[in-house]
């Protein structure tokens, strides 16, 4: 490094007040904010949970009472994913990645992205003190006419702040798009993007086309509970499978808000540590594009015994099976990539391949459910509940801690401690599937989701869970540990620890507070790991 | 003032910043359709499961001040249009002009929207108790009716909050309104809310007097 680069600060240091934080338009420094806020709505979702296992650890629901129960769970599921997931990697590491893989010195909207932040911290600290100090017992999905004419609790205010907090998704998809179009460095073509990059893109049309719905419908739940005005109330007129079809046109792509990024950063990760350029690079593009567009013409799986009509059933069972091919395609572009690659199993790369074997798990059970038959005869059971934990902990959760490992060296300029990281990618993998896998075997036996009291002969499979739970949580909290302490005793990482090809890696570590100190040109594709095999690359004299 | 003046960071380059001005309320506005298609699916759906009820309902809005409403609203993109075409030809002062009409066509649409509202609770087509269309349905088309409406108003005032920026911020800096993306982001905005009405207008006002 010369004099010139070390002499700029970098962005963890370009002013230390808080107001220099609060007030910031660094896309890396809102990264951090988002970081901060979703460990802690992470953590809180997580405790709820966790009070719900052990409530289930015996058949007779002993430690909360029913409307406790029914809270927590709540708690839970909105945390989780409004507050959690739907924001994990986009706004975290997305915010941090996107400028820096493209070669750009932030966002397109600087203050917008501020904006985001701002909308989405009024949003979940809003709900999460409602959920708390006045509880809804809805559980995530606000199902009518429950939530409008039965429920006690304070539905109105939960829902208006998830709606606050959508505004802050669609913010940050206008964002992203704008920037991924108009912002790239010279030479940076659409088919030399980082394929995390067209996740985020893939990611960003799916917020924003599929937020505003969500915003509808909590808006016509809010004007029945609120005004009294009958939208879903059958005693009027009303119909209740309006709201299931509008919350699903928003909920079922959410998933995919959730997983597409998972995706993008697997992609990163498994290319870098299996040294191998992407297998079907241009594929794995198309494959994010479709499950993002086939994505929004599935959500009717989620009512096939609403009532609706067999025909609506069939077409939505058809196109869930459709939306399984490109996700097929992933995984298997991923296992092919690993072949003749020069594999090392460095921690985020024990995450990638957790990532890869529960989101095919996942995946796979996904299909069970499409399965029209089969999904009536799990519908709201257990089974569900182990299905959609693979994709989105097994999944998301897994790629973002993966990710985190991954570039932690360029967010914080410090290495975290490899023994340690391992330790716990493996503890979250054996944790995460004596959490769930018993959940698919007592679902698949007929125990409902979401009961606080159930039959005794249901308790082995619960005390199964919630011993993984234990395992899990502490899984969770390791990270939070080493890699906070790492901060202080971590050793400099230096700009490029991994030898990775990414644009981001060329950065200094941590980038100053525009990026690059020279703006980069892109000369070739990414993921250049093996360059020109064969007698070409000989005759170049080019082999790493 | 020269044209970069009004290069905001990370930008380099005024006419890309523009570019990413419009892609970007243009990715916004396919967000704010979609919002309002979950309100169309839903009268849609109640219009085909309660057709009587819809077409009692839909005789009882004011076809007079939907009428007045919608030439307004039609006129106010027009002066906008006109706004933005002026601007680009370096006329700022009428460019000013036209905006302040813009923005008065925009208030007197939502102050003849009040006197609406007002007429519709004094005959108490507001459901629930004391309504009185009894055919079922006729409810369901009025809480649609208020809530896009209510929906719409909304949107109305922050386009009218938008288009006093631009009066305000070009006060000193008139050529702002050609340098900058701003005035060319809102009059996208501008007419999406007006197409919005146009939709708004037939569903509302018309579609219940299809048969005489």
């Amino acid at each position: 490094m010369s004099e010139t680069l070390s002499a700029i600060p970098d962005y963890l240091h370009d002013g230390t007040t808080l107001r220099s934080w609060l007030f910031t338009t660094d896309h890396k420094r809102i990264g951090i904010l988002f970081a901060l806020a979703i460990t802690v709505f992470f953590f809180i979702g997580g405790t709820a949970i966790s009070i719900v296992r052990l409530d289930l650890l015996t058949p007779a629901g002993d430690l909360v009472s029913d409307d406790t129960y029914n809270r927590l769970f709540t708690i839970h599921g909105i945390i989780m994913v409004w507050f959690f997931l739907i924001p994990s990697i986009p706004a975290t590491l997305g915010n941090f990645l996107l400028p820096l893989m493209i070669g750009a010195e932030d966002l397109a909207f600087p203050r917008l992205n501020l904006l985001s932040w701002y909308l989405y911290m009024g949003g979940a600290t809003f709900t999460v003190l409602t959920l708390i100090l006045g509880g809804v017992d809805t559980g995530w999905t606000f199902y009518t006419p429950y939530s409008t004419m039965f429920a006690n609790g304070a539905v109105l205010t939960a829902a208006a702040g998830v709606l606050i907090s959508g505004f802050s998704s669609v913010l940050t998809g206008v964002n992203f798009i704008a920037t991924t179009h108009a912002l790239r460095a010279p030479g940076m073509t659409w088919f030399r993007l980082p394929l995390f990059v067209w996740s985020m893109y893939a990611t960003s049309l799916v917020m924003v086309l599929a937020t505003p719905v969500l915003a509808m419908t909590l808006v016509l739940v809010m004007a029945e509970r609120w005004l009294g005005l009958p939208i879903f109330d059958p005693s009027r007129g009303g119909d209740p499978i309006l709201f299931q079809h509008l919350f699903w046109f928003y909920s079922h792509p959410a998933v995919y808000i959730m997983i597409l990024p998972a995706m993008g950063v697997v992609s990163e990760l498994i290319a870098c540590f299996a040294r191998r350029r992407l297998f079907g690079y241009s594929f794995m593009v198309y494959a994010l594009v479709a499950i993002a567009v086939i994505g929004f013409f599935v959500w009717g799986h989620h009512m096939f015994v609403s009532g609706q009509s067999a025909y609506a059933n069939i077409v939505f069972s058809f196109l869930s099976f459709m939306v399984a091919v490109p996700s097929a395609i992933k995984v298997f572009n991923w296992t092919a990539t690993l072949y003749r690659g020069s594999i090392s199993f460095e921690a985020p790369m024990l995450y990638a391949f957790g990532f890869l074997g529960l989101f095919t798990v996942g995946g796979l059970t996904g299909l069970f459910l499409a399965t029209v038959p089969i999904d009536i005869h799990v519908t709201d059971t257990y089974f569900v509940v182990a299905h959609f934990h693979y994709i989105m902990v097994g999944g998301s959760v897994c790629a973002y801690l993966g990710g985190l490992h991954f570039w932690w060296p360029k967010i914080t300029g410090k290495l975290y401690p490899e023994a340690w990281a391992r330790f716990a990618a493996i503890l979250m993998f054996f944790g995460f599937n004596l959490t769930f896998f018993p959940q698919f075997v007592m679902g698949y036996l007929g125990m409902p989701r979401r009961y606080h009291v159930y039959p005794p002969e249901f308790q082995i499979y619960h005390v199964l869970s919630t011993s993984g739970a234990v395992v899990l949580g502490t899984a969770y909290f390791l990270p939070l540990a080493y890699l906070l302490g790492s901060l202080w005793w971590g050793r400099n990482a230096g700009i490029n620890p991994w030898k990775a090809k990414g644009l981001e890696w060329q950065a200094p570590s941590p980038p100053p507070h525009k990026n690059f100190p020279v703006p980069p040109h892109v000369p070739d594709e990414p993921y250049d790991y093996h360059p020109k095999e064969g007698p070409l690359a000989e005759a170049a004299g080019d082999v790493s | 003032m020269s044209d970069s003046a009004y290069l905001r960071p990370p930008w380099k380059n005024l006419e890309r910043q523009h570019q990413a001005v419009t892609l970007g309320i243009w990715a916004f506005l396919g967000s704010e359709v979609l919002l309002f298609a979950g309100l169309f699916a839903g009268y849609s759906v109640y219009r085909g499961l309660h057709p009587a009820g819809f077409l009692a309902a839909g005789r009882e809005t004011s076809i007079v001040f939907g009428t007045v409403n919608t030439a307004i609203l039609m006129t106010s993109s027009l002066t906008m249009a006109m706004a933005g075409r002026t601007a680009k030809a370096r006329l700022f002062h009428a460019a000013r002009i036209l905006l302040f009409a813009t923005f008065a066509l925009g208030l007197l649409f939502l102050v003849l929207k009040g006197f609406e509202y007002r007429e519709d609770i004094h005959k108490h087509l507001i459901p629930g108790p004391g309504f009185p269309i009894s055919v079922e349905g006729a409810a369901l088309f009025f809480s649609f009716y208020w809530v896009m409406t209510g929906i719409h108003a909304t949107h109305v005032t922050g386009g009218l909050v938008a288009v006093l920026r631009l009066i305000v911020t070009s006060r000193n800096d008139t050529a702002w309104l050609a340098g900058s993306g701003s005035q060319e982001a809102t009059a996208l905005y501008w007419h999406l809310v007006d197409m919005i009405w146009i939709i708004l207008y037939p569903l509302l006002y018309l579609a219940g007097r299809t048969h005489g």
